[in-house]
């Protein structure tokens, strides 16, 4: 475990190294008010509670999770230091476990970052604190799921720009499967059970239930599933062609 | 102690590693040479742990470097090609690092830091950013990653490559140094390396080993081995000598550069040319202001067991240019 704690440590203090961190966390807050204050309506609803905030950070997550999880193999491979990571006396666990917990971690930072809107709601009105918590719980969790998948498809190639466009579109059907617009599409074709199993496929379906202060244990098994998944797959990948 | 058991790598059609078995001992500087692309990275990167050999194995200290490879990847020094590392860090920062994923603590890690820094000379730019350094400096910062936890075995792939002279001298002597105690493997094309720092020298050519022996028996091979090399003043003298040389039982062939005013006499196998060439001087007192007995030529070895016959011959024809 102390070593997955080192190549945390390395990975985290290289985002902060160089200027994208900064810029990652700047436009992450700028767009995450701008949502929640003018296309949310925070004010014009009111409302003492932070649905307005926390509904659009699936869609923030989609555009800018890929921008975190872009770097963190393709650069490795780029700048061919892959090679001396993999043959320092680490397992391809501990490597890629340190890594997905760092730029979780630096989602997690950027996300709580975003504290002045629960203070703002709790000046303004009493709202239920409890589900604010749970929503951020869920946001975190949902932020990792994008991680995984970025970081599985950033292990594929060398080239950043196209790991940030397989991200998103890998996290875009992730997405759009539970979309009430594609669920009543497929519903017409499919029988019921197969329409349930692509919902429940879907980071919008789990979110949902969170954001709305519910903790529900499925949720929690899905989201760690799926991570796990992606984190599995990252070391299949990485194992079948690190040398390329 | 290094041993590696039919050691192959194949990638789709092309066999890059074929059937490697060769094993090195503790004491022993092993030179790695072959053209690019004839398998030399890849096989330090199988014995380095990084892609894992099609057939056969590899054991580094007696761990497998497959069933084991923390044990085997803990007791070994790897530089790789191009010497790689996170360009973001300082070199502090990134020496840290590995002194960390290699478990060095307390008084032994700050023993061993100062050691690599104040031997690789990195003391000017130790804050300084990786990415903002040097060639010659990166490599260095490289070595001293290879070398902080004080590995029984180094495998340094292509060490010298874009140091300057004195870099190179200076890399050359710290493995000269380190190799009393451990075992080191160097692959490097730069054939005057392996006179110097090798005991022992592997070729490869197209995957395959074509001679291991150590760099004095790969000199003997030569046609060069043997031979005497002797330079004129005077034109006509060189003119004469180039006949009368060519006449001597003893003598092959005699290879001349018409600029510089030499001769090489190529040696019949087991032929003592210096003493019928000496003779040959005194007899028609010559003017010879150089004259030396050659111990063989690396490159001419090298490049007839890396070539195909064909271009070998042809090319040794031409080669004169000493």
């Amino acid at each position: 475990m102390n070593k997955v704690l080192v190549i945390f440590r390395r990975e985290l203090r290289s985002y902060f190294a160089t200027p994208l961190a900064y810029v990652f966390i700047v436009i992450f807050l700028v767009l995450a008010a701008v949502f929640t204050f003018q296309v949310g309506g925070f004010f014009e609803r009111g409302q003492a509670d932070l649905q307005p905030f926390f509904r659009w950070h699936p869609w923030l997550y989609l555009v800018l999770i890929p921008a975190i999880s872009m770097r963190l193999w393709a650069e490795e491979r780029n700048s061919g230091s892959i090679e001396l990571l993999m043959t320092l006396p680490i397992t391809l666990w501990q490597a890629v476990l340190g890594k997905f917990l760092a730029a979780w971690c630096f989602a997690g930072i950027a996300l709580m970052l975003t504290f002045p809107i629960w203070i703002t709601v709790n000046y303004l009105g009493s709202p239920d604190n409890g589900a604010i918590v749970a929503a951020y719980v869920g946001s975190l969790l949902m932020a990792g799921g994008f991680l995984s998948i970025g970081m599985c498809l950033s292990a594929a190639t060398r080239n950043q720009v196209v790991a940030f466009i397989t991200a998103a579109l890998v996290g875009f059907v992730f997405l759009l499967a539970g979309f009430p617009l594609v669920l009543d599409f497929v519903r017409g074709i499919l029988p019921q059970a197969i329409v349930d199993a692509i919902a429940s496929l879907s980071f919008f379906t789990h979110f949902e239930a969170i954001s709305r202060g519910v903790i529900d244990l499925r949720d929690l098994i899905y989201f760690g599933a799926l991570i796990g998944f992606w984190l599995a797959a990252t070391a299949l990948v990485l194992d079948m062609k690190k040398a390329e | 102690m290094i041993t590696t058991k039919h050691l192959s790598k194949r990638y789709g059609d092309k066999l890059a590693v074929d059937d490697l078995t060769f094993s090195v001992a503790p004491g022993e500087v092993l030179g790695f040479l072959g053209a690019n692309g004839a398998g030399k990275s890849t096989t330090m990167r199988m014995i380095a742990g990084f892609i894992a050999p099609s057939r056969g194995e590899v054991s580094v200290c007696g761990h497998d470097i497959e069933r084991a490879p923390v044990a085997a990847k803990s007791c070994m020094g790897y530089l790789p090609e191009g010497a790689p590392s996170y360009g973001e860090m300082t070199v502090s920062e990134f020496l840290d690092f590995v002194a960390d994923v290699r478990g060095l603590t307390g008084e032994l890690r700050r023993l061993r830091r100062g050691v690599v820094v104040d031997r690789l000379g990195l003391g000017p730019v130790i804050h300084q950013v990786i990415e903002t350094l040097s060639k010659g400096f990166r490599r260095r910062v490289g070595l001293a990653q290879a070398l902080i936890h004080d590995p029984q075995v180094l495998i340094l792939d292509e060490p010298t490559d874009g140091l300057d002279p004195n870099q190179k001298h200076e890399v050359r002597r710290l493995i000269n140094e380190l190799s009393k105690d451990k075992l080191v493997i160097v692959s490097t094309h730069i054939l005057e390396e392996v006179h110097e720092v090798c005991t022992r020298a592997i070729i490869i050519a197209d995957g395959r080993i074509v001679a291991d022996e150590s760099p004095t028996a790969l000199e003997a091979r030569s046609r060069y081995h043997h031979a005497v090399s002797l330079r004129f003043e005077r034109t006509e003298q060189h003119e004469a000598a180039r006949r009368e040389i060519a006449l001597l039982p003893e003598v092959a062939e005699v290879e001349s550069d018409a600029r510089e005013l030499r001769l090489t006499a190529v040696p019949k196998p087991g032929a003592n040319t210096l003493a019928a060439v000496s003779a040959i001087i005194v007899k028609n007192n010559w003017d010879v202001p150089e004259l030396h007995l050659e111990s063989g030529r690396l490159d001419e070895v090298f490049r007839s067991l890396t070539q195909p016959p064909g271009i070998a011959v042809s090319d040794a024809a031409q080669g004169a240019d000493a």
